[in-house]
């Protein structure tokens, strides 16, 4: 206390505030606005951890899209199987999945284990699952830095007039993303096994989205059963997904067809996609939002 | 001005018959689960004023913690509201919210960012905290391999300093080693001097007296009173002593003399149950015999809360040798003087035979007197004491 004084004038000031109450989307997130710091420190807290007792620390995040290709580019050789710089297709759809799943998966435990945190120290507990978004995040950033690394390496030519799509993309599974992660770690509180669910979920998901193959094979099965190709875009991470392929990787490849690997469209169409699915998030994350103000009441008892 | 006003506040836990938490079983018995409720708090009641400190004494089960939880935000009243004024800052365990594998220092920050605090508000008190926790030399080493007083050290540090308006203190000042509990007493003193609310929960009377202006008890979730902390205290000793089972009385079957009834009493018993320091008291001790008994010898021992005797002295002792004892008889024994401070003192008598030194009947603490101290000197012993300057 030595710069300042302390004098009651402080409190007497500000008025007599109800400790624990229902609020609105807008103050749920303002409150979480004022608790960024928490967030960031979390965040931060959870890289340090896990990377503390490691010689190469964060260079493993890094290394992992690497050693993918390596892996990737050498069974796909041997199989015969896949197209022209398949592993380089397969890594824009597999980084953004490894975010994905990483989100969820620690999403789902991020208040049980914290536990004694919630029973003991009051703050917005949204700040929990969201930090689960915010720490997978830094490690897609570590990865696309090692991806972008690998391309200059191999030397290959990315799409510059679709590249604004990237960080779009990433934007909207963020998202999207937040939006489950809020749904899914106050249920997991209530039911305990919701992480078995979700792996399940999480495995399913991954082969519904055209990540190790192309949609335009998703869309001549779907299209031979006499059901529309678009039928794939209701799972917003396929807009995504081939979003990132169409910037990266490119359209020109072909095999065979002449139908391209993904969708021949311009910069414009994927855009409003991403529009439309990151709208669409906003309003499950507010909604999710407004369900986790509901769990939060009874949060600590539960625990 | 109020800082923490609890306006008919009920908080009713649902325990699960059958606990489980799996999704399977959730489906399986949707909405059938088996409850059980248990009251931990019936509506209470409770403004507390700018600048105060109160006391929150209870028993284990009393309600108190959750009170405290309520107060603090992190349960929800099931009925009712608390309202605060100001930031609020909660000890309620020690060391809450660090991470064993980061140092000291990271993990003030994230403690103090649980608050609402900034890096940057945090770099301002962080010297003061350090200080404060006497940590300097190990405030980068992870906190795992602290002791528990230098993770009690940390904690109270950071919340002292987060500059609270009021602050919520539960049973933390029990760890920690004797010279840094004076210094947190002397930090909450001081807190005091400033005009900030503090809250107390503990089962620490002395703390209570110490430090408190007023104090509240807790039983079975209902507020027994809300008063000064002297005679809280003295009803949380009552509450204590109802709910101790009463020593089972000696079974003595083929003794030629009994204690059929004991008495303890004063002079202003009609008024009040405890006595002051200073006051004296007496006990009135009917005996019966079956057959005459020449040379007895009464004992009566004086024990301190914990039982231990304080004081002991028999007839012989005094050079008062009772003479012998045939049919019901009342032994009256006076005791004058008691300078003793707060406490209830359990009573010890016995009575025996001079020669053989056979016991003919005993009762031990089954009897008690009670002292209420109305100072706030604190210990076992009552000495006048005045200070002047030379």
């Amino acid at each position: 206390m030595s710069e300042s004084v302390y004098t009651t004038a402080r409190a007497s000031a500000s008025e007599l505030r109800p400790m624990a109450r229902r609020r609105s989307v807008v103050e749920h997130l303002r409150e979480l606005g004022g608790y960024r710091e928490l967030l960031a420190n979390l965040t931060r807290k959870e890289l340090t951890v896990r990377y503390q007792h490691s010689m190469l620390g964060f260079t493993w995040s890094m290394l992992q899209p690497v050693f993918l290709l390596i892996v990737y580019t050498a069974v796909f050789a041997i199989l015969g199987a896949g197209f022209e710089k398949f592993s380089i297709w397969v890594l824009c759809g597999l980084l953004l999945w490894t975010f994905v799943a990483t989100t969820l998966l620690t999403a789902t435990t991020s208040i049980t284990e914290n536990a004694s945190l919630v029973g003991k120290v009051k703050f917005p507990r949204a700040v929990l699952p969201l930090a689960s978004v915010a720490g997978a995040l830094v490690h897609l950033a570590l990865q696309s830095i090692a991806f972008a690394v690998v391309l200059g390496v191999t030397r290959h030519r990315v799409d510059w007039v679709y590249m604004p799509l990237v960080p779009l993309a990433i934007v909207t599974a963020t998202l999207v993303v937040a939006g489950i992660a809020v749904i899914i770690a106050p249920v997991n509180v209530y039911a305990r096994d919701t992480g078995h669910l979700l792996d399940l979920l999480v495995l399913g998901w991954f082969w519904a989205t055209p990540i190790l193959y192309p949609f335009f094979l998703a869309s001549t099965t779907l299209e031979n059963n006499g059901i529309s190709r678009w039928a794939q875009m209701a799972n917003p991470f396929t807009p995504i997904v081939i979003s990132i392929q169409r910037a990266i990787y490119g359209s020109s490849t072909e095999i065979g067809t002449d139908v391209s690997l993904i969708p021949d469209e311009s910069v414009w169409w994927y855009a409003a996609w991403l529009g439309a699915i990151a709208a669409v998030a906003l309003v499950v994350l507010a909604a999710a939002l407004r369900l986790f103000d509901r769990a939060e009441v009874n949060m600590a008892e539960a625990l | 001005m109020e800082a923490v006003v609890v306006d008919n506040v009920t908080k009713t836990f649902r325990i699960a018959t059958d606990p489980s938490d799996s999704l399977k079983e959730r489906i399986l018995r949707f909405r059938r689960t088996n409850y059980e409720e248990f009251v931990a708090l019936r509506p209470i009641d409770l403004t507390i004023e700018i600048g105060e400190t109160v006391g929150i004494l209870g028993h284990n089960g009393s309600g108190k913690s959750t009170l405290l939880k309520c107060m603090a935000g992190i349960l929800t009243p099931t009925t009712g509201e608390v309202r605060v004024r100001g930031r609020l800052a909660s000890l309620l365990e020690l060391g809450a919210g660090f991470h064993p594998d980061l140092t000291g220092r990271e993990n003030v920050y994230i403690n103090a960012s649980f608050y609402g605090m900034s890096r940057r508000d945090v770099d301002k008190v962080f010297d003061e905290i350090v200080d404060f926790a006497e940590l300097a030399q190990f405030i980068d080493e992870p906190v795992k391999h602290y002791s528990s007083g230098m993770y009690v050290r940390l904690g109270f540090a950071v919340a002292v300093n987060l500059e609270p308006d009021v602050l919520l203190v539960d049973e933390v000042l029990a760890v920690g080693d004797e010279a840094f509990q004076n210094k947190c007493i002397g930090r909450i003193r001081q807190f005091q001097d400033e005009g900030r609310t503090i809250v107390f929960v503990t089962h620490d009377v002395e703390t209570v007296r110490h430090v408190c202006q007023r104090a509240i008890v807790l039983d079975h979730g209902h507020m027994v009173i809300d008063s000064h902390p002297s005679k809280s205290i003295r009803v949380f000793r009552e509450y204590l002593h109802a709910h101790t089972p009463l020593h089972a009385a000696a079974e003595l079957s083929d003794s030629p003399v009994l204690f059929t009834d004991v008495r303890v009493s004063h002079a202003n018993a009609g008024t009040r149950r405890h006595l002051l320091p200073g006051e004296g008291f007496t006990i009135e001790i009917d005996v019966e015999t079956t057959h005459p008994v020449d040379q007895p010898v009464l004992a009566v021992e004086v024990c301190d809360s914990a039982g231990a005797p304080i004081f002991r002295i028999d007839t012989d002792g005094l050079g008062t040798p009772l003479g012998r004892i045939e049919g019901r008889r009342t032994l009256r024994v006076d005791i004058s003087n008691v300078e003793l401070l707060d406490g209830e003192f359990p009573l010890n008598l016995s009575l025996s035979d001079r020669s053989t030194g056979r016991i003919f009947d005993w009762r031990e603490g089954s009897d008690s007197f009670e002292v209420a101290n109305p100072t706030k000197a604190t210990g076992l012993v009552a000495f006048d004491v005045t200070v002047k300057e030379q």
